[in-house]
């Protein structure tokens, strides 16, 4: 193969593209049309694998030396069918595949498709309290295990590999707990339409109390490192500039939103899962910026810990003799419950007695749910909840079938991106980064 | 549960002739397309049951009345009188009005989105300034409206929720674009445009999205087949999910 550059005479000018060890050629022909008069703009093609995009993304530059005159985010590389693939499996199974959209906010993709099941069939009222606590509690901490996988990121990409090895550390910590609470570190598939699928595990309370005892100090350190730091604020202050009226243009809400002083907060304004009963604040600046966005997120997790402390609070109190995590309706709620026995987890004996030697119904409808699933009435309805990026909505569409007839998570990293360009264009090519880095995009969720 | 602000509205509907509204219910679903026939997705047997007669009928498309309850009044009513200041009726542009699941969704007719949008966007009585993004469902049975756009709209202002929804022949495709109105819904016609192949008139650059740029097909529409291959284990073979029984 040849090494030197393909060249062709586009109707634009020549054009390079470049298959490498051609450098010498490419900067001799820069100099050549920069003596002709022409423009010296250069197209980079920044990804799709590059480490500071934060995923398969890729962003084509036109730049003017140092400065980006032209940006263009092209995605579609980690499509993974996840909206046709729920349409062959029941409503139960669908919260699998939502979960994994968004891979950094598994909780948050279940809750609104969940959500959004429970209005199509009429049952937000009757959702246990203990499972809306319990979905509150995991939400808030997925709040912070996402914001940590965003900030550790932007001081890496930034240069300050302390913060990231200190915020992956962190969210270790969160990411331990899902796993004593749901059995999975991500992909959990825990909240299910008509509640939660188990109760906290024994012994969670405890590791709770503790992770609520030592975070904000380890949130301090992280603080400590970046708030002041000359090198970050010189890096993040006044850059990726998006105001107010670019916010509602481009529909962009979350942190990015509150950066611009707006106190706009579906958790506040539109509560769900009984978020109104909490006491917490929504923190805002009026900076715009990428350092803005930074501080509006590491204030959201002091009030995260706020809110998982009510929840602990809540859990650990006195419980009723009756106090159930899933919905009492048999034809919704799933009826196995698990449990550990000798030779591992499973089923629980007291089913399996119940639905084996007692009652004909039960063993009906533990089948018919288990294999059929049960049927959603036809409608369509769309829940929205204050993800750790955005507005996170589900619009779901059902013909009355036991299969989601069109599932469409509405995806805040999605809608974010569109805005990269209005917030980098102008600027120098290194502040291309620090903006990615405070949109938090993740391509799971862009993609889906 | 729902105040009523037009009594006469009311006395209206409860002075007509008493006929059995759950008979009217009877006639309209008798009326519409049967969409499932049989029970447990068995096809081709020989069912004793008595099972395999069963009709399923799709359920007549929802048309709700006033009072719409909530805040869905003062929002039609808002629209309404903002779409009349400019000359056009509230009926010409919104075919249908539904109040279902605490949810308010228009009907629009796809000629007036535009100026339904621009209105509520602009009318600081209705000041809805973001729109979420645009879905498409895709409803073969829906004869002559195969193809669904459901806009979501979220006033900040009003803290209010709105759907407008457009349906379209999948024959004529086309939906005007509102980029011009809500640059925020850019990439999301253009999924729409790549998952079920509705054109949005007038969009900057309706391109693919998500989909390699030389893909055939609109992969999230009914007919576009799902793929997959069967697993074999253990001797035994599981067909891939769009080949296995399905309960509908």
């Amino acid at each position: 193969m040849s090494t030197s550059a393909d060249q062709a005479d586009a109707a634009e000018g020549r054009v390079y593209n470049l298959s490498g060890q051609d450098w010498e050629e490419v900067v001799a022909a820069a100099d050549e049309a920069a003596e002709a008069g022409g423009d010296e703009r250069i197209v980079v093609n920044m990804g799709p694998q590059h480490p500071s995009t934060h995923g398969v993304m890729r962003l084509v530059l036109t730049l003017d030396g140092e400065t980006v005159t032209e940006l263009r985010p092209v995605i579609g590389y980690l499509h993974t069918g996840i909206e046709k693939n729920l349409e062959y499996r029941t409503w139960t199974q669908g919260v699998t595949f939502v979960t994994r959209a968004d891979y950094l906010m598994p909780i948050f993709n279940e809750t609104a498709y969940c959500l959004a099941v429970e209005r199509l069939l009429g049952i937000e009222d009757r959702i246990p309290e203990r499972a809306s606590v319990i979905r509150v509690l995991l939400m808030e901490l997925n709040r912070i295990s996402s914001h940590l996988g965003g900030i550790g990121p932007l001081g890496l990409e930034l240069g300050a590999s302390t913060v990231f090895i200190y915020g992956m550390r962190e969210r270790e910590k969160v990411l331990d707990l899902f796993e004593l609470i749901t059995g999975l570190r991500m992909n959990h598939a825990f909240i299910r339409p008509g509640g939660v699928s188990q109760d906290l595990p024994s012994g969670a309370i405890e590791k709770l109390r503790e992770f609520l005892a030592v975070m904000p100090g380890k949130l301090g350190e992280i603080r400590a490192l970046f708030d002041a730091a000359p090198a970050f604020i010189a890096r993040t202050k006044g850059i990726s500039y998006l105001d107010l009226t670019g916010c509602m243009a481009f529909g962009v809400t979350g942190p990015m939103l509150r950066s611009t002083g707006l106190p706009w907060d579906l958790r506040k304004s539109q509560p769900y899962c009984g978020y109104e009963t909490y006491e917490f604040d929504v923190p805002t600046v009026t900076t715009c910026d990428a350092y803005g966005r930074y501080l509006v997120r590491m204030d959201e997790l002091d009030q995260s810990l706020r809110i998982i402390e009510q929840c602990v609070d809540r859990l650990a109190g006195k419980r009723p003799a009756h106090d159930p995590v899933m919905i009492e309706d048999a034809k919704i709620g799933w009826p196995a419950r698990l449990a550990l026995g000798p030779d591992g987890l499973g089923p629980a004996p007291d089913h399996i007695a119940h639905i084996m030697g007692q009652s004909m119904e039960a063993l009906i409808h533990h089948f018919k749910l288990v294999t059929e699933g049960f049927r959603v009435p036809a409608g369509q309805a769309y829940a929205a909840i204050e993800s750790a990026r955005g507005e996170l909505g589900c619009h779901v569409v059902s013909d009355g079938g036991t299969r989601p007839f069109r599932v469409h998570l509405r995806d805040p990293s999605f809608n974010h991106l569109q805005a990269l360009p209005a917030m980098a264009e102008g600027g120098l090519i290194a502040d291309v980064i620090p903006a990615v880095a405070s949109i938090d995009p993740v391509i799971g969720g862009v993609d889906r | 549960m729902t105040e009523t602000n037009q009594p006469g509205d009311a006395a209206d509907r409860s002075g007509a002739p008493a006929a059995d509204p759950a008979a009217i219910a009877g006639r309209e679903r008798l009326s519409e397309q049967v969409v499932r026939t049989g029970m447990f997705g068995v096809q081709g047997t020989s069912d004793t049951s008595g099972y395999g007669g069963l009709k399923v009928r799709r359920p007549p498309p929802l048309s709700s009345p006033r009072p719409y309850g909530s805040y869905f009044d003062e929002v039609a009513d808002a629209l309404a009188s903002s779409l009349e200041q400019a000359g056009s009726g509230f009926g010409d542009a919104v075919e249908r009005v539904v109040a279902d699941r605490g949810e308010l969704t228009f009907h629009v007719r796809r000629e007036r989105l535009i100026e339904v949008a621009r209105r509520l966007r602009d009318d600081p009585a209705l000041a809805f300034e973001i729109c979420t993004g645009v879905s498409g469902v895709h409803i073969p049975l829906d004869q002559e409206r195969e193809l669904h756009a459901a806009y979501h709209m979220l006033s900040i202002t009003h803290n209010r929720r709105l759907r407008l929804e457009v349906s379209v022949p999948d024959a004529d495709p086309h939906i005007p674009s509102l980029v011009d109105v809500y640059p925020a819904n850019d990439w999301h016609e253009r999924e729409t445009w790549d998952f079920f192949g509705i054109v949005f008139d007038g969009h900057p650059a309706l391109t693919r999205i998500e989909m390699p740029d030389d893909w055939k097909g609109h992969p999230q529409r009914k007919d576009y087949p799902l793929g997959g291959i069967p697993v074999e284990y253990r001797g035994a073979t599981i067909p891939p999910p769009d080949e296995r029984r399905a309960y509908e």
